[in-house]
């Protein structure tokens, strides 16, 4: 058990593509920039494997971690920010060491999650997130020959699904919830921007465009101990498909616990963050999907934003403002295209599980007023993820806000906790 | 006049005012802002205890106990009740003369004591650190998971007539109950049970507000068996002034475990105090080192209601004839909750109580203080 203690001019949350971007940015001011991150390797969701090689990796996400890598950020690796003891102060955690990080300034760039909604069988082996799924597959799990359904909602979708066929799977279809039309529409104002029109279009290839249904969602799916089929539906006609893995997510969630906790303003569920990515908190930055979802371009010149002013060379970045202005507004038209159709608020049965970790049913949930309510009576996200997956749900199910947030931010060893003098009386003790 | 008994607050003491007050017949209504429990009563330990700083506090605690015996057929399963026992622990031979002072005083009250040698209290508890002098076990002290029993006192009263109000309450007095929004309930008689709340409508209440921090660890069953406390406790619980942190651990049925505990007066900020937790936690691993590896997945804190003399306020409020008061309990609310009930009760009804009301009545407090 060890306790480290840093200072540095510019803390940055998450080393996804606006962490990276934040940092290179906070480098080139002459800051001495701390990155913290709790996956073994830099590139966030996105970008994950990037660097091991072993995965096709796009030109921009090799250039943007080698820039990185060569900007004299340092990096924490495996490392989870797990509360904010002080002012201007985070206790992070590496392999059961503390880590006190002193910072002047700090930006959240803690990305976002996929949001996960309950259905009749949701929790049986086989259904996954799509991205959860895609994360799983670059660490290794095999999908040659399996059968992979991609459902939910969202563009990452058809890159998920073009991924598994990369990877050998079969894919009998990829479901959007969104209907066509809106889809359609999304699509036809990105004609300004031919280069994410033509990536889609090499997605659809991939996966065969008469497989990339519109307006289709999941209604359940079948199986004892394992998946064996789900069952889609477009509200008047319903098929059944044989599958060995559901890849279903709704579009993202954003990360704002980090946020929250040094009480950052939130608002419709992202971090407030003004023209220079400053939050409601003067030294509090933040960039990319925790200040709204919004894809990788918004993510790095928001992360570029963020730096910058994080370490107060602002004047760096004033010609990016309004390609970040310009940007969002396709972002908000992106979050309008693929809005959660009111159907899918009826799909939970009375014994369907909304919280996983606490084996709470949807109807065990009915009758409480919000989510406080809930938790205490039911233990609803009480486990060990803090609500992240229910509370987003049930946000959307029932319109409940999420509970406050309490620390820890992820679960902590205890020691992690104690005070220096504190470590040395306990070895002390048992060696006695 | 729209009602007997307005009672403004829906924790596990308003709660057990509204069935008890309801079940005599008189015409309730329980007022709170949120669903019944989801203040101090779910911020706390849960623990069911029999307390002897005074004799006025040992009476109180020891009958309530008692009622918690007999309300424990109608507890639902989320309740959690379980008679664990207390395990004062005894750190050194000076806190073994303690134990043996309070078991003279338990048994002769009638509550059973059972003075604990070193050995038998590691067979007990073998995850204690080595080289305690031993303790004091309290076999039918228990826990509670305190906002399910809220609820169900809440719906007993509901059941025998009272109604629930939603609405944040801004004004009492002179028989009148203020909500927010404008409108107003008229009633005989009004009973604050709003816990540190209750000062925002009786500033006069001689009331001061105790921060208390806790921990939950994750599932660990079978880790610790009864609820653990210092015997150092008395002294920080009962200290009146200055932060401070006593080791307090109640096993969960989940087997998870609370952490307690921390007293700090003159705190507003209701968010985690990292440096107090830091001691706290720091109490905690020197009685159990094993602790230090465990995995804590979530801090919190909460407001107790803290009275000069260290005994809630129970009866008529002296400034205003309609305004009756059940507050003031500090940590031994979800013990005393039902005991609190019973008196009022009584007092409401002219009658006796099984014991005396009179240490518990605001007129004798403020008298004790003056």
């Amino acid at each position: 058990m060890a306790e480290t203690r840093l200072h540095c001019d510019v803390l940055v949350a998450g080393a996804g593509p606006a962490g990276i971007a934040a940092a290179i940015a906070a480098r080139r001011a002459g800051k001495q920039v701390v990155v913290v991150d709790d996956n073994p390797h830099p590139g966030g969701q996105i970008w994950r494997g990037s660097m091991s090689g072993a995965h096709s990796t796009s030109a921009a996400a090799r250039k943007w971690l080698q820039r990185f890598r060569a900007s004299g950020a340092e990096l924490l690796s495996s490392t989870r920010i797990v509360t904010a003891p002080g002012a201007n102060t985070v206790l992070a955690e590496h392999e059961g060491n503390a880590i006190h990080i002193h910072y002047d300034a700090l930006v959240l760039a803690t990305g976002a999650r996929e949001l996960l909604l309950p259905f009749p069988g949701w929790t049986l082996p086989g259904v996954m997130g799509a991205g959860g799924l895609q994360a799983m597959a670059k660490a290794g799990l095999p999908l040659r020959g399996k059968r992979v359904v991609v459902a939910g909602t969202g563009p990452l979708l058809l890159a998920v699904a073009a991924a598994f066929v990369h990877e050998g799977a079969t894919v009998p279809g990829v479901f959007d919830q969104a209907s066509r039309e809106n889809i359609t529409a999304f699509a036809a104002s990105l004609l300004t921007r031919p280069s994410l029109l033509m990536q889609g279009a090499g997605y659809l290839a991939t996966i065969k465009s008469w497989r990339y249904r519109q307006g289709w969602w999941p209604l359940c799916v079948h199986g004892e101990a394992t998946l064996q089929s789900v069952v889609m539906t477009n509200g008047s006609d319903t098929v059944e498909i044989a599958c060995d893995y559901l890849a279903c997510g709704f579009h993202l969630v954003p990360n704002i616990e980090l946020g929250a906790l040094l009480h950052c303003r939130i608002q419709n569920g992202a971090i407030i963050a003004n023209e220079h990515q400053q939050t409601s908190v003067a030294n509090v930055f933040t960039a990319g999907e925790a200040a709204g979802i919004a894809g990788l371009p918004q993510a790095l010149v928001e992360g570029e934003i963020a730096g910058a002013y994080a370490a107060g060379a602002g004047n760096q970045v004033r010609h990016l403002l309004r390609r970040r202005t310009a940007l969002r507004k396709v972002a908000a038209r992106m979050n309008h295209a693929y809005r959660l159709r009111p159907e899918l608020r009826a799909l939970p049965q009375a014994d369907t599980l909304i919280c996983r970790c606490e084996d709470v049913s949807w109807q065990q949930l009915q009758g409480f007023s919000g989510m406080r309510s809930a938790k205490i009576h039911t233990r609803c996200g009480m486990g060990p993820c803090q609500g992240r997956i229910c509370g987003a749900a049930m946000q959307f199910l029932a319109g409940w806000e999420a509970d406050t947030h309490r620390p820890p931010l992820y679960p902590v060893q205890l020691s992690t906790l104690l005070p220096l003098a504190a470590h040395d009386t306990t070895h002390l003790e048992e060696s006695i | 006049m729209d009602f007997d008994s307005v009672v403004v607050g829906a924790g596990i003491v308003g709660s057990a005012c509204a069935a008890e007050l309801a079940r005599a017949g008189m015409k309730v209504a329980l007022v709170d802002i949120a669903d019944p429990g989801l203040g101090a009563t779910a911020a706390g330990m849960g623990h069911i205890v029999v307390m002897d700083d005074s004799p006025a506090q040992l009476a109180l605690t020891h009958y309530s106990r008692q009622l918690w015996d007999a309300l424990e057929t109608s507890l639902t399963p989320a309740c959690e009740y379980r008679r664990t026992g207390t395990l004062w622990i005894a750190a050194d031979e000076e806190e073994m003369q303690e134990v043996l002072r309070k078991r003279a005083l338990y048994t002769d009250n009638g509550v059973a004591a059972e003075a604990i040698t070193a050995d038998r209290l590691y067979e007990l508890e073998p995850s204690l650190r080595r080289g305690m002098s031993g303790g004091l076990l309290v076999p039918d002290d228990g826990v509670v998971y305190a906002p399910a029993v809220a609820r169900v006192l809440a719906m007993q009263a509901c059941d025998a007539g009272a109604v629930p109000i939603t609405g944040k309450v801004t004004a009492v007095g002179d028989g009148r109950v203020q909500l927010e929004g404008g409108a107003e309930l008229r009633t005989r008689r009004i009973v604050v049970a709003a816990g540190e709340w209750s000062t925002r409508l009786l500033p006069d209440l001689p009331i001061r507000r105790r921060k208390g921090h806790l921990a939950i660890t994750d599932r660990y069953p079978g880790m610790v068996r009864h609820q653990l406390v210092e015997l150092g406790y008395l002294k920080s619980a009962h200290s009146i002034s200055g932060d401070s942190v006593a080791f307090n651990i109640q096993p969960r049925s989940t087997g998870q475990l609370l952490i307690g505990s921390s007293r700090q007066y003159g705190a507003e900020d209701s968010g985690v105090d990292f440096a107090l937790m830091q001691r706290m936690l720091a109490r905690a691993t020197e009685y159990m080192p094993a602790l230090a590896d465990l995995s804590i997945i979530r801090m919190w804190t909460g407001f107790r209601a803290a009275t000069p003399n260290k005994l809630p306020l129970i009866g008529p409020w002296t400034a205003d004839e309609t305004v009756f008061l059940a507050t003031g309990h500090e940590g031994l609310g979800i013990t005393t909750s039902l005991a609190t009930a019973a008196l009022l009760s009584s007092y409401f009804a002219g009658r006796d109580s099984t014991i005396p009301i009179a240490p518990y009545l605001p007129a004798n407090a403020e008298a004790a203080h003056a």
